[in-house]
């Protein structure tokens, strides 16, 4: 049989991780014990990428925006939850690579812990794994992209700037 | 009429005493006897499902997701992809280069299909016949199926108006000489919403989940849902049970609880990615390995254009116009395509559209001006498009391995080429061939030039799929197809395939119609022979 899991665990940034300092066995054990929700570290990862995946579709008021933010990546969460098991444990990896300050640096190129880590910084580190030869990268930014624009455009928060009245009310 | 005088047909039917059960509650283990066992409530078992009920026999359904009906269906895009798409429509092929929506809920895809109707194209009926050797399939045996199911799902010209955004694409065909025309609908008293794809909250769209299951549950039928089919007993030349997980209230994970049924016979009808998966983990005899191959997906590739008018493609009713123009290419020539107008809502034009933040927000923020076309690529008709294979993954859910070749890319790019010319005609002043970094162009010259260059790749190019088909041919040699022409399994006597895994390509238009159709047939012919058995 085949298996499923591409991040980490049986591709070449798994290889490439494992030689890195061995991190990845802390991470997978950490994510087996935390295997329903998106722990403190996925959190801080997802934080950090919302704003510089959304842009300027996030509102400019610091307190309208942080809760935007806030809820955005609650949604992630919730979307996570509702995955099947073999994608939410590469969810699990990836954020576990991220959050991992050996790796975050050696892979995604982030220098600085994410609740610190410059926008710009963020920002680049989005479009090169878009724009990586590495599918498994190019692959990581698709499911980022689908995640946080799912979970914020379910959000009628987001709906007035983009023009959207939303659904139609039958049921006032 | 208003909201408060829709009568939701699931809610007043479980009043009324239907056997439903959903195993997410069950506190015991459940053995249920039926003569036939349905594995899925989509179009194929929903189908097989009424007949065979009407028949008399008693019927019990699998269905691995959850019911919800017209009371729960609030037209929010993120209620519905997570309660009642496959994966929260988040399903991928192996390499996660197409993203696969697919229904699974009580009436599988047809409760969120977007009901665009159409038969069974005659050249790709003629094509089976030429060339996969199935006989006794075209167009005038399959006439007064196609007519049965039609009658029976209100299947008809839809004459009201299409919307902007099909309009667009009508209007950029007859600038270009490019016929359009219109698509039929499953539909009756359709209150033109645009909201198919989240569940039809008015009960207009006569997907399975209002029309034949109904009709099974008032006869008897018994539905057991949030139930996953894992295995199929196998013992000597017969299924002697079905082994079921009941699924906990997630939907994902199972719980410790078991349903087994035991049935003289069993269909599976789980759609054409777990329908093969599930004849996989059962390990059912496969002396030629054919059992998951040469599955399709109509490879689907996307171009967005902002257009002067406002398009408001969340409003009415989705996918009304099409064009075949580039569909019927000679079996030994380039990818055909089908080209229609999808739904635009936010969270599936957010999803589609590339790259991310301030050029992401700018087109998100022109979504009431967006007209978006798609082209369906028809695959498995071409030696060089195999279509896929289904696998199992370590925890034996289906893996679909469907590799993306140049032949493919370069129908995409075709297609590509086509659709910024169609929306260009249309009035666009700009247009994004879904490609990249969503490069977008404001004249025919630049996008063609543009889209003539591109590196056309797997996680480069986004590709999508609504259409699953294929996997467990049907027809009479044993040595090239899965199900014999009765859809019975050719290796076991009691097992049959009634869903989109028995065709031997892709159709070629969206396949409701043609599944109805061929699913009534083969259901019509079983039912008796199943009856004088007992």
């Amino acid at each position: 049989m085949i298996t499923r899991r591409t991040f980490l665990v049986t591709g070449a940034l798994g290889a490439a991780a494992l030689a890195a300092g061995g991190g990845v066995t802390l991470l997978r054990h950490k994510g087996a014990a935390r295997a329903e929700a998106m722990d403190g570290d996925a959190r801080t990862v997802v934080e950090a990428i919302v704003p510089a995946m959304l842009g300027d579709a996030l509102p400019a008021d610091p307190d309208l925006r942080g809760a935007a933010v806030g809820e955005t990546v609650d949604g992630v969460a919730r979307a996570m939850a509702g995955l099947p098991p073999a994608a939410r444990k590469e969810l699990h990896q990836l954020f576990g690579l991220l959050a991992f300050a050996p790796t975050r640096l050696a892979f995604a190129g982030v220098a600085s812990p994410w609740q610190s880590a410059p926008a710009a910084d963020v920002e680049a580190f989005l479009a090169r794994w878009r724009d990586s030869r590495w599918s498994l990268k190019k692959s990581a930014y698709d499911a980022l992209h689908q995640l946080i624009y799912a979970a914020w455009y379910a959000n009628p928060r987001s709906w007035p700037a983009i023009g959207y009245p939303g659904p139609p009310k039958l049921f006032a | 009429m208003s909201a408060a005088q829709i009568i939701d047909p699931i809610r007043a039917g479980i009043a009324s005493g239907w056997d439903v059960v959903d195993a997410s509650t069950l506190d015991n283990d459940l053995v249920i006897d039926a003569d036939v066992a349905i594995v899925g409530s989509g179009a194929g078992g929903g189908t097989a499902a009424e007949i065979f009920a009407l028949a008399g026999l008693t019927v019990a359904l699998v269905e691995e997701g959850p019911l919800r009906s017209s009371t729960d269906f609030r037209m929010r895009e993120s209620d519905a992809y997570a309660e009642l798409y496959q994966e929260s429509a988040a399903r991928k092929t192996r390499d996660k280069a197409i993203n696969i929506l697919q229904g699974r809920c009580v009436g599988g895809g047809t409760t969120v299909n977007w009901t665009s109707s159409f038969r069974t194209p005659p050249a790709t009926l003629a094509y089976w016949e030429r060339t996969k050797r199935l006989v006794g399939f075209n167009v005038e045996a399959m006439a007064p199926w196609f007519e049965q199911m039609e009658a029976r799902l209100g299947i008809a010209p839809w004459d009201v108006a299409p919307n902007a955004n099909n309009a667009a694409l009508a209007r950029g065909g007859a600038a270009l000489g490019i016929a359009t025309a219109a698509i039929r609908r499953n539909v009756r008293g359709c209150w033109n919403l645009g909201y198919c794809g989240t569940g039809c909250p008015t009960n207009a769209k006569q997907s399975m989940l209002v029309t034949t299951l109904p009709a099974a549950l008032a006869r008897g039928a018994k539905l057991v849902t949030r139930t996953r089919a894992q295995r199929l007993v196998v013992t000597a030349d017969r299924i002697s049970a079905l082994e079921c997980a009941a699924l906990d209230t997630s939907g994902t994970t199972a719980t410790t609880r078991r349903i087994t049924v035991r049935a003289r016979s069993y269909v599976a009808a789980g759609g054409a990615i777990n329908t093969p998966a599930l004849l996989l983990r059962s390990a059912v005899p496969d002396p030629h390995g054919l059992v998951g191959k040469r599955t399709f997906l109509h490879p689907t590739i996307v171009s967005a254009a902002i257009m002067p008018e406002r398009i408001d493609g969340f409003a009415g009713a989705p996918q009304t116009i099409y064009s075949d123009q580039f569909l019927e290419t000679p079996p030994d020539g380039p990818m055909g395509f089908k080209l229609e107008a999808p739904p635009i809502h936010p969270i599936l034009a957010a999803i589609t559209l590339p790259g991310h933040g301030d050029a992401h927000g700018h087109w998100m923020r022109r979504l009431p001006n967006l007209h978006v076309q798609i082209a369906l690529l028809r695959d498995g008709f071409h030696e060089q498009s195999p279509g896929g294979v289904v696998q199992l993954g370590d925890d034996g859910a289906p893996v679909l391995d469907y590799p993306l070749t140049p032949y493919v890319w370069d129908g995409a790019r075709r297609a590509l080429r086509t659709m910024a010319d169609l929306q260009f005609a249309a009035g666009a002043t700009a247009v994004m061939p879904i490609h990249g970094q969503g490069a977008a162009f404001g004249n025919i010259g630049a996008a063609r030039a543009a889209i003539d260059n591109f590196t056309l790749a797997p996680l480069t190019t986004p590709v999508v799929s609504a259409h699953v088909m294929g996997g467990c041919p049907l027809g009479t040699d044993a040595t090239r197809t899965v199900v014999d022409v009765g859809g019975r399994y050719h290796h076991l006597a009691n097992l049959y395939v009634m869903d989109g895994s028995l065709f031997p390509t892709s159709i070629g238009a969206n396949p409701q119609l043609s599944i109805y159709a061929l699913v009534a047939r083969l259901a019509s012919a079983l039912a008796p022979t199943l009856r004088s058995s007992g």
